[in-house]
């Protein structure tokens, strides 16, 4: 019970979704938009069980005012204040309160934390595109091709623009496509070895 | 003076430039609201001090990032989860679900003969909250199970289809471009872009790159001799993709720097 018949779902939706593809008839199109639907409605359960988990860890560290508890509490509350802002049926989404806290604390602080990195990829490129050797140098010189495209640059923007078009276009795709066909050998031994119960890590250990 | 004291001198001063910026602001609003000109000052001087906040991570960890850091979490989880429930839950489930629920959400119910069928991922999601129960908390895995299998079984065709099968169609492809004879084609050669010198060079990179890529990914076989310096080449057109790949994050993240400057230059500051 535990592991067979999770075991058994795996096989049949598989097998089913990927024969599916091969059928391509009415009712095959419309079993996959049901069973892309039923994901993303599973996925909202899943969301559920993640903030479930954030308030059993958050209460918990406040219970037992354990380090950095007060900044759970801030957590909590934010969290608690936007679900229910969000959830209101006189507001929901569109809601007034909503979308100056979404406007004016959500998008500055995701955008700010997202701007930190430009430091952190600063000190990082430092290190990168130190050439010390001929394929170091080769990453240096496509990285500043692409970025020199962008800036004007007078007389010398034309060529670089045409060598870092062209180098963007051909050895990029290239690498690109070697990249992509081992992906796509992954992924489908992945997918294979799942459908067929080989790969059983999601079961977990009992 | 203790690293306590400190840190509420920091505070008190934080909160009163807090304080003179929000009169600042709400002064120089362009409403005729009193009101609204003191709410977005205080909103404008809060992102200002949310944005000053994370930056000053850069300095070191300190209780004013934790804070800024805590509140994303919290507001995160709200609106995405207030995202997913008028998204999904209203968008997609209550109009073929009932009704009466549709006219409760104002959405347009949808008379549909398979409607008994959306009710299956419901019964699946509750499963998977049987998570919560450690007794029949394993029950949880035929919800996993199904989307587990569902993805699966999509990825074994669509990887396939678009990241196989597409691309080596596509790497095969002429290496000898309007090829006339080798007379022809240095009588001819020239550099420029949409010459036949440039499309042969081109094609030529594109199929040794993709070959000499995919060598240096076997690694069933040592890197030696002919193989090795295939397998050199490759390490040479994956740089060049990781070097792109690397561009692009720089000019991207400081694309955003640059906003949050602009933000904290122009919008608060009004020196800009």
């Amino acid at each position: 019970m535990k592991r067979q018949i999770p075991l058994v779902l795996v096989f049949i939706f598989g097998v089913l979704l990927a024969i599916q593809y091969f059928i391509p008839s009415e009712p095959s199109q419309k079993g996959y938009e049901f069973v892309l639907d039923w994901i993303t409605i599973i996925g909202i359960f899943a969301m559920v069980l993640g903030i479930w988990s954030q308030i059993h860890v958050g209460y918990y560290k406040i219970r037992h005012r354990a380090e950095d508890w007060k900044y759970s509490v801030v957590t909590m509350v934010s969290m608690f204040g936007m679900i229910f802002l969000g959830l209101s049926p006189f507001g929901g989404l569109q809601g007034t309160t909503f979308r100056l806290i979404y406007t004016n604390i959500f998008i500055p602080i995701q955008a700010t934390i997202f701007a930190l990195l430009a430091f952190y990829i600063a000190s990082a490129s430092y290190r990168a595109f130190r050439a010390r050797s001929a394929v170091s140098t080769v990453l240096l010189v496509a990285a500043l091709l692409l970025m020199l495209r962008v800036i004007p640059m007078g007389p010398l923007a034309d060529p670089i623009n045409k060598i870092g078009s062209w180098m963007l276009l051909v050895p990029n795709l290239a690498a690109k496509r070697a990249i992509l066909i081992g992906v796509g050998l992954g992924g489908v031994a992945t997918a294979l070895k799942i459908v067929l119960g080989i790969e059983r890590s999601y079961l977990g250990k009992d | 003076m203790t690293s306590k004291t400190a840190m509420r001198i920091l505070m008190a001063i934080v909160a009163l430039i807090f304080l003179f910026s929000w009169i600042i602001k709400s002064g120089s609003g362009v409403s005729d609201s009193t009101f609204t000109n003191v709410r977005d000052g205080f909103l404008i001087t809060f992102a200002v001090f949310l944005t000053l906040s994370i930056f000053s991570f850069l300095y070191h960890d300190n209780p004013f990032y934790k804070f800024a850091e805590s509140l994303y979490v919290g507001i995160s989880a709200g609106y995405w989860m207030c995202y997913g429930f008028w998204s999904t839950v209203v968008g997609n489930f209550v109009p073929r679900a009932s009704r009466s629920l549709s006219e409760f959400f104002h959405v347009p119910y949808q008379e549909r003969a398979d409607h008994i069928l959306i009710y299956i991922p419901i019964i699946f999601g509750l499963i998977l909250l049987t998570r919560l129960l450690p007794r029949i908390g394993w029950l949880s895995r035929w919800s996993l199970a199904f989307i587990i299998g569902t993805t699966a079984g999509l990825n074994l065709t669509r990887y396939l289809r678009s990241d196989f099968i597409s691309q080596v169609s596509n790497s095969f492809i002429p290496l000898f471009v309007d090829w006339k004879g080798a007379g022809d084609f240095i009588n001819h050669i020239s550099l420029a872009a949409d010459g036949q010198f440039i499309a042969i060079l081109s094609n030529w990179v594109i199929f040794v790159g993709v070959m000499c890529g995919l060598v240096y990914f076997f690694f069933s076989k040592e890197h030696k001799g002919t193989f090795g310096v295939a397998s050199r080449i490759g390490i040479w057109i994956l740089m060049i993709t990781f070097g792109a790949s690397f561009g692009y994050t720089v000019m991207g993240r400081i694309s955003l720097l640059v906003g949050r400057i602009t933000f904290l230059f122009g919008d608060w500051l009004n020196i800009l």
